[in-house]
């Protein structure tokens, strides 16, 4: 999968938890912006999970900070 | 003049929120519910707290060891015999006859090869958890795992992979999806204090062991109360003999402090030399390895006490659904019984109106708790007689009608 349908498919998987609607940008943040609580990154994250088949450790998402670092982190782990 | 431009901002700012939320929950007039001072310790069931003699239901001190004669004499002899402390780490001068003794009593108790004695149960988490998951390993573990596994995990270099809440299915999936070759600690506990729910460890070690993970389980809230030799959740539905590492502590049933990790694995002995929690620390005290090794060869004779607290925890469950509280649990799952509070506000007014009643629980509010609950969390005792498990319903009664909970 290229990086755009990666993004078409988390921006799918991003609605139920995006509350306020944030639009979302490459530099839309998910603490910041997105008003993100633990819980809602571990539902998150493992909707990611689930879609692509793949394992997004609490080390990784430590570096994933906005929207756009989160495709690109997906868009690498799952050509593995 | 001082030059403000470069000065670099009080490290203490970022305290800011939880400060301020502590002054609003003061401002309101309640008594401060982390700051708590027992004058007088009466029983393992009674203290003078705030000058007012108080049932205790928020001690953890399930069995009731904390007063018992051969305990404290045994404590009593070896700090006559052996001192106060023993200033020294278990590696150098800080291994007395007492921390061997305390080791064994842990084997005969669990029936394994290897037992290691550490200061705290934090600290044997700590250790076990940071060093034998390395870099490249990864750690899959509950979501709603205690503070000192987290920190254990956040220690070491391992991948760290949640899971959701006692979810079998979602674990397997993590489990699934590691890469061959990959070294995988699972991480459990037997009861979650926050709910005083139960893992169900049968399925879940199964799930464990089909991928070739290690099961490290922490027995902390269930250790000399649930199985037939008080042996934990893992020994109560017949798998401890697939558990690599059971994590226990001495603060609960044991009745005093100090944590241990016991093992069946052949090259277990090792940990003493790597783990760096273990060996860059002070050894417990004589007095406190006497009590521990004392009350766990005791706790192994405990089956009437054990019953009577399993009556306890259901006659308290029982009568506070009946009063109409929302429970952690829809059935009495371990010595733990979680009220739930609608919020932080009413939770801390409730908490209050039973101290005043002369009851005291423990108030957990977030972040240590799940989904964000404020709960009253009541942690019931071996020597809680009846008649004090119905007075404390009354209490109940009277301050939950007092705070409009019920
Ligand atoms: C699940 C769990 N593990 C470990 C610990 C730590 O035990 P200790 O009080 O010995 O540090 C606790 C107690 O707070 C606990 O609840």
């Amino acid at each position: 999968m290229d990086r755009s349908a990666v993004d078409t498919v988390i921006r799918t998987l991003i609605e139920p938890f995006n509350k306020k609607q944030v639009s979302i940008e490459d530099s839309t943040t998910f603490a910041g912006d997105l008003e993100f609580d633990s819980l809602t990154v571990m539902d998150f994250v493992a909707a990611i999970e689930d879609e692509f088949d793949i394992i997004i450790s609490m080390n990784q998402q430590a570096e994933i900070e906005t929207y756009g670092n989160l495709v690109d982190a997906v868009h690498t782990l799952q050509g593995k | 003049m001082t030059d403000t431009t470069n000065q670099a901002p009080d490290l203490f700012d970022k305290f800011d929120g939880i400060i301020h939320t502590r002054t609003e929950l003061l401002a309101g007039g309640v008594e401060d519910p982390f700051n708590l001072v027992m004058e007088r310790v009466i029983s393992p069931t009674r203290a003078i707290c705030n000058g007012r003699e108080t049932i205790l239901l928020g001690t953890y001190n399930y069995m009731g060891m904390t007063f018992d004669p051969d305990v404290i004499e045994a404590g009593k002899q070896a700090l006559e015999n052996f001192g106060s402390g023993t200033t020294g780490s278990r590696v150098l001068n800080g291994t007395y006859r007492g921390h061997r003794d305390c080791e064994d009593a842990l084997r005969e108790f669990y029936g394994m090869d290897h037992a290691m004695v550490f200061s705290t149960g934090y600290q044997a988490n700590l250790g076990i958890i940071s060093t034998i998951a390395g870099k490249g390993d990864y750690i899959v573990l509950d979501i709603d795992s205690h503070a000192s596994i987290w920190d254990g995990c956040a220690l070491g270099n391992a991948e760290v992979v949640p899971f959701k809440h006692n979810d079998i299915e979602a674990m397997d999936k993590r489990l699934g999806r590691i890469p061959a070759g990959a070294g995988k600690l699972v991480v459990l506990e037997g009861v979650y204090s926050m709910l005083g729910d139960i893992a169900p460890l049968k399925e879940m070690i199964a799930v464990a062991k089909k991928h070739g993970a290690m099961v490290l389980v922490d027995e902390a809230h269930s250790m000399g109360f649930i199985g037939e030799h008080g042996r934990g959740v893992a020994e109560a539905q017949g798998v401890l003999d697939d558990v690599d590492f059971v994590i226990g502590t001495f603060s609960k049933s044991v009745g005093t402090v100090g944590g241990f990790c016991v093992s069946n694995h052949p090259k277990f002995e090792i940990m003493r030399l790597v783990c760096r929690p273990y060996v860059f620390t002070a050894s417990l005290p004589p007095s406190v390895v006497a009590t521990a090794a004392t009350s766990i060869r005791k706790l192994m004779q405990g089956g009437a006490k054990r019953a009577h607290l399993w009556e306890n925890s259901q006659r308290l469950h029982g009568g506070l659904t009946k009063l109409g509280f929302t429970l952690g649990t829809t059935e009495p799952q371990s010595a733990i019984v979680a009220v739930i509070m609608p919020d932080l506000e009413r939770g801390a007014a409730m908490w209050e109106a039973l101290l005043k009643e002369g009851l005291y629980v423990n108030l957990a509010r977030p972040p240590a708790t799940p989904a964000n609950m404020t709960l009253l969390r009541c942690s019931l005792c071996a020597e809680h007689s009846t008649e004090e498990v119905e007075t404390i319903l009354g209490m109940f009664e009277r301050a939950g009608k007092a705070v409009s909970i019920i």
